[in-house]
């Protein structure tokens, strides 16, 4: 009798729903204390978290100075509240002064409307770049349409905009332009180099650019940026002397089309030799061939890393600091040397760092979301 | 009736007629010849026409050409030096020397660092505990979305806003860290250590020999030797044992708090401790993204079967997956390394004496620019030479043996 009862009892504690299978308390239990070790982890990251968190934004939010007064009497800033906040608070003031020296660099402050103009036209460009929709030959004409826009908004000169000396530019304008001028421009450049170095028919031009890759590729790039400032000008008759950013551009061309190439032959080997095959048998030339059939899909398959390296380019540009090109980088470097502002550098730098993210992270979403939906196509 | 002679089964194999090159536009042959002939002759005469046009301004610069200025007193001062280096008696040539080491150092400490850190922070981001591996991403995508400059001026600005030596915190007795770096006792050499150093030196080859002979008898019999007995007498014991015979020295030379700078001990610079932390926690991303994928590329069957024979977690990665995930792991790596190599050369934007840095400042004072940019391009490019040489081997010496 009384086995039975226990026995019922036992059946209905049973019978009540599991606590630990379903739910958040299941899933903690899964995914943050799977074991001894796994809950010891869990607990100490936490805590290092909540602390740093916790400090972070006491420094950055809570004890951090947003504006500084004017002394009326030199109609400068007074970092005097920033300095007492020094090492318990972020002196976010240095920024609010400073931000369109750092976005804009020396470009005379009345026109700079129009820096902020080419930074949404990039943008603008990017974005639609990035939509497949508009992965047609029409992509060309825009892009060659929006660089001339940017090329005549920097400039000016013309439709009475004031005419801005290019040693008179910086910011992000010129990181924008570095990167992608580099990119337009090598891309060509990268796609004979990728052909010429699988060509079987001409030896000399194969051989010529296999050492090319492989010189660039071996050396950083800085060094070529040196060349490009100190050696160009030893290159060029007298009289003709291009000025430092169309040097440190080509420079950056040069450099960005042997990476650039390397990804578009992993993308050359990589399609089916049938493919070849099927284009000679319908008796094309070599250049219908490529253009026509082998491209299209060898750049298709090449999407993503092909973003991944523009990542890469777009970061490899704040390189140019090094030989004095105003890029956002060195904005931001030359904006902390404001005798006020010297010890505030690290404000600058996370607020440098935190555009920097913004481009990049969002480029390598994308080029992740791509590749997903690339590989989907090919699993079915 | 002829069908028989024309059938290819019976006539051997046939060949395309081999004909001479026709002087005809529709050849493909005289096609490539001509293209090539082409292409090659603009690229040279573009060569000539700079080489012409440098060596006219270098004349008319009044730059010599040649490596003569090697030999002439450098006068840079430089801060950190492998090889004794005095800048009012040493040469160029010494200087670049110098910078060529500190590179190198630079390059092997960075590249060891940034593969402990970035397998680390790999094969945590495929832990199963979420907290861990959400860390190990965000780790990532922020280490490797911020320029390596950035990261260099930013740590080196923080490692500037640090206490003056004056007030200089005290990690652990002996060691500071203040605005001039990090200041660690030294140990006072002697003979005794170089003794036990060298005993030290013959038991890490005596163990490797015996793990050798221990895998080989382990393949013949199924049996393991114990090879942990010798390891820690050849390792431990022996070194120690002489060290003691010779009198067990030990004086640490402490660093001394002056007023400005400290006296004696051993010292990191800033510069070096900036570039070090920035090239490791930008390349560990990188490196810890190529181990994740490098183990998610073994297929989980291994993990299921290294389950089945009853592993546990940590000999299955280390005995199954990871073997198998060197095989994708390395050719990615290997670019890294050749990154980090390359990368050390910011160090010029943080003043850190590497060879940039110390060419720029040659360059500069002499003038010779193209044979200080050709210097630093040879020396990079035999580094990477090196460091592709020894991977490729690595590589084809890991490669699945297929039978």
């Amino acid at each position: 009798m009384s086995t039975a009862t226990t026995t019922h009892a036992e059946v209905a504690r049973r019978e009540q729903p599991p606590m630990l299978v379903a739910g958040p308390l299941a899933w903690a239990r899964t995914n943050l204390f799977n074991s001894i070790g796994s809950s010891l982890v869990t607990l100490a990251l936490a805590y290092f978290l909540l602390k740093f968190a916790a400090s972070f934004i006491d420094w950055a939010f809570l004890k951090s100075v947003w504006t500084v007064p004017m002394d009326p009497a030199t109609g400068k800033l007074d970092p005097e509240a920033c300095r007492a906040a020094k090492g318990t608070g972020a002196c976010w003031a240095v920024i609010w002064d400073k931000y369109r020296f750092i976005l804009f660099g020396r470009y005379p402050f009345d026109e700079q409307w129009r820096g902020a103009v080419v930074i949404v036209l990039f943008l603008g460009l990017f974005v639609v770049s990035a939509m497949r929709r508009f992965w047609r030959k029409e992509l060309a004409l825009i892009w060659i349409a929006t660089l001339a826009a940017i090329g005549m908004l920097q400039w000016g000169g013309v439709f009475g905009l004031r005419y801005v000396p290019q040693d008179e530019w910086g910011g992000l304008p010129i990181t924008l332009i570095l990167a992608t001028f580099g990119l337009a421009f090598a891309f060509p450049i990268a796609i004979l180099v990728a052909l010429g170095r699988r060509s079987t028919q001409l030896p000399a031009v194969k051989l010529l650019c296999v050492i090319y890759v492989e010189v660039i590729r071996g050396v950083p790039l800085i060094s070529l940026l040196f060349m490009a400032s100190v050696m160009f000008p030893l290159f060029m008759p007298a009289g003709m002397s291009p000025d430092k950013l169309l040097r440190a551009q080509v420079a950056i061309i040069l450099f960005a089309a042997v990476y650039l190439a390397e990804v578009i032959r992993g993308g050359l080997q990589a399609l089916p030799k049938g493919q070849y095959e099927a284009a000679d048998a319908l008796g094309l030339s070599y250049w219908r061939k490529t253009f026509l059939i082998i491209l299209p899909q060898a750049l298709r398959l090449v999407i993503p890393p092909l973003v991944n390296t523009f990542i890469g380019f777009f970061k490899d540009t704040s390189l140019v600091l090094i030989i004095g090109i105003f890029d956002l980088l060195t904005s931001g470097k030359v904006a902390v040397t404001d005798p006020i502002w010297q010890a505030f550098s690290t404000e600058v730098y996370i607020m440098l760092g935190l555009i920097y993210f913004c481009f990049c992270f969002s480029m390598s979403r994308y080029s992740r979301g791509l590749e997903r939906e690339f590989s989907k196509s090919v699993r079915r | 009736m002829s069908s028989t002679s024309i059938d290819p089964r019976m006539s051997g194999p046939r060949r395309a007629p081999r004909k001479g090159i026709t002087l005809s536009w529709a050849d493909p042959r005289l096609r490539a010849i001509v293209w090539q002939v082409v292409i090659v002759g603009l690229i040279l005469g573009g060569i000539w026409f700079l080489a012409a046009t440098t060596a006219a301004n270098l004349a008319e610069r009044r730059i010599a050409t040649g490596f003569g200025f090697l030999e002439s007193t450098a006068r840079i001062p430089i801060g950190e030096f492998l090889i004794p280096y005095d800048p009012a008696v040493n040469t160029y040539g010494r200087a670049f020397a110098v910078g060529i080491l500190n590179t190198l150092l630079v390059s092997v400490i960075g590249v060891i660092l940034t593969t402990l850190l970035g397998t680390f922070v790999g094969i945590a981001s495929l832990s199963g505990n979420w907290l861990l591996s959400r860390l190990c991403y965000a780790y990532v995508e922020v280490m490797r979305d911020i320029p390596l400059l950035l990261h260099l001026l930013f740590w080196y600005a923080i490692l500037l806003t640090l206490p003056t030596v004056r007030e200089a915190m005290v990690l652990i007795p002996g060691v500071f860290l203040s605005n001039s770096g990090l200041k660690v006792p030294l140990l006072v050499w002697e003979p005794a250590h170089s003794w036990a150093a060298l005993a030290f030196a013959a038991g890490c080859i005596a163990t490797y020999v015996a793990g050798r002979r221990a895998t080989r008898i382990q393949n013949a019999t199924g049996v393991r030797p114990r090879v942990w007995p010798l390891a820690v007498g050849a390792l431990v014991v022996l070194p120690g044992l002489i060290w003691l015979a010779l009198g067990a020295p030990f004086t640490l030379e402490m660093p001394v708090k002056g007023r400005f700078r400290f006296d004696g001990g051993g010292a990191i610079t800033p510069e070096f401790m900036a570039l070090m932390i920035g090239l490791v926690l930008y390349h560990s991303a990188f490196a810890a993204e190529i181990v994740r994928s490098g183990i998610q590329s073994v297929p989980s069957g291994q993990w299921e079967a290294g389950g089945a024979l009853g592993l546990k977690r940590g000999t299955m990665l280390r005995q199954i997956v990871l073997p198998q995930a060197l095989r994708v792991i390395i050719p990615p790596m290997t670019s890294t390394y050749l990154g980090v190599a390359k990368n050390s050369s910011l160090a010029v934007a943080i003043g850190y004496p590497d060879l940039v840095s110390i060419m720029n400042t040659t360059l500069n004072q002499t003038g010779q620019a193209i044979e200080g940019i050709a210097m630093i391009m040879a020396v990079y490019l035999t580094i990477s030479l090196a460091i592709s040489l020894f991977m490729n081997w690595y590589n084809a010496h890991i490669a699945l043996v297929e039978r």
